[in-house]
Order: structure tokens, then C-alpha cells, then sequence
């Protein structure tokens, strides 16, 4: 049961820090005091060894809340897309 | 209307040339950029280079670029294609056409698109090394954040 405490996010991975997640998608409740990306980039990297070594290093790993562009300060609400990956390499 | 376009099939360039000026005469130009694999990085041969991105957000951020872009160089006509999936060597990986009523337009806004597109929307490569079958995603470069920042201050 989700209370008002804990907010529910959708949390996805893409490129290497999918691979070391072993995991593309998945939902989480965090407790409230996790209100912005870097909050959550600490409660995550706690889920596994997989999650810490995808967050060792915090300045090869960029974040879109909601389809957005998001940083470190960026807060969090319940519902939210929270997706993480490297630097862009398109074009 | 630009046409925008995420796909693991190949683009024909000249329909894509004749779709964006269909019935049109008052285009003067038309800026072009073509994107491909390149065989080789870091002194290594490529076997294949795939790209994967995000879906929910490709296209709106797509967009916002385009969108810009028409902004700044009142374009004409704009398509922006990306290809994702496995990819060989000298195959395609992107296409943009920029329409205007002059050269400098088209041109500025063609390099503006494919410098954004590189460092704003969300694509990532992997390269697959011909002689060990070794994978490694390709590192963003800081060069390419400088190209976009040059637009910045246009």
C-alpha cells in the first residue's frame, strides 16, 4: 500500500546503465524524503551492486523526468518517468 | 510542416528531397546533412553499429529542436529522419533537410539541427569491433558540445 509518504516513480535505463542495472524498466515506491533526481540517484544506487556501479559515476549519467531534461535538483512527484542514461550519442 | 521520423529502415534521399518541395516554388535552398557508419574507430575496424533510443522521448525532443529551428531561419520545410537498430558500415544513420528562401539559411539551419540533434535528443550508439566481436557504446565528445554551443550566442 502506497502511503502519503512514499511516492510512486517509473524508472527506466538505457545504454550502459541498463546493462549494469540488468534491468530496463521498473517501478518503484520511495520514501518522501527522496524529492529530486539526486536524492533518488542515492536510493537507487542502495538497490543492488548492479545499480551502484551504474551510478558510480555521477557525471557520465544524464536524467529525463517525464520525457524532459531533468538535473540533480529537479524535484520528484508521484507518477513520474524517471529515466536515466549517458550522454547522447546520436546523429 | 516538418516530417520527423524515427525507423530502423533506410531513407530514400531523393523522395525525401522530392516530398519536401512537392508543388513548391518559392524554396531557394536547401540545406542537407547525411549522417553514416564510419568502419573504423580509434584505429579499429567496425563490424556494425547499433543505435537504441528512447521512444517516449525522441520525438518531443525532436521537436523542440525542429521547432527551434523554424524559429530561427523562418524555414520553409524541415524533415529530420533517424535511423535505430543494427547498422553496417556506410550504411545511413540520419538525414536532415533544411528548406529556406536562401542559402544561408538553409545551411545554418542544417548544421543548427544535426548539432542539436547530436547533443539533445536521445540516441546512443554502440560500435561492435570487427576483429574480436568486442561491443563498447561510443562516448559523447566534447567537441560535439562545443558545436552546439556556437549556435547559443547566433
Amino acid at each position: 500500500m502506497q502511503t502519503p509518504d512514499t511516492r510512486t516513480l517509473k524508472i527506466l535505463y538505457f545504454a550502459w546503465l541498463r546493462e549494469r542495472t540488468r534491468v530496463a524498466e521498473e517501478e518503484v515506491s520511495v520514501p518522501g524524503s527522496v524529492a529530486s533526481v539526486g536524492a533518488l540517484i542515492e536510493w537507487l544506487s542502495a538497490r543492488s551492486p548492479g545499480h551502484r556501479a551504474a551510478f558510480a559515476n555521477r557525471r557520465t549519467v544524464r536524467c529525463a523526468v517525464n520525457q524532459d531534461f531533468a538535473d540533480l535538483a529537479t524535484p520528484l512527484a508521484s507518477g513520474d518517468e524517471v529515466a536515466f542514461f549517458p550522454p547522447v550519442t546520436g546523429g | 510542416m516538418a516530417t520527423i521520423r524515427v525507423q530502423e529502415a533506410d531513407f530514400d534521399i531523393g523522395a525525401e528531397f522530392a516530398a519536401l518541395t512537392a508543388g513548391r516554388s518559392d524554396i531557394g535552398g536547401i540545406g542537407c546533412f547525411v549522417g553514416t557508419v564510419r568502419d573504423h574507430a580509434g584505429g579499429r575496424r567496425i563490424e556494425a553499429m547499433t543505435l537504441e533510443h528512447y521512444p517516449a522521448m525522441t520525438g518531443p525532443a525532436l521537436g523542440r529542436i525542429v521547432a527551434e529551428a523554424e524559429r530561427r531561419w523562418s524555414l520553409l520545410g524541415c524533415t529530420v529522419i533517424h535511423r535505430v537498430g543494427r547498422l553496417r558500415p556506410g550504411e545511413n544513420i540520419v538525414l536532415v533537410l533544411a528548406a529556406a528562401p536562401h542559402r544561408q539559411a538553409a545551411l545554418d539551419a542544417a548544421g543548427f539541427l544535426i548539432d542539436f540533434l547530436k547533443t539533445r535528443a536521445p540516441f546512443w550508439k554502440k560500435e561492435t569491433f570487427a576483429e574480436t566481436g568486442e561491443e563498447a557504446w561510443v562516448e559523447a565528445r566534447e567537441g560535439d558540445d562545443a558545436a552546439a554551443a556556437r549556435w547559443q550566442s547566433g
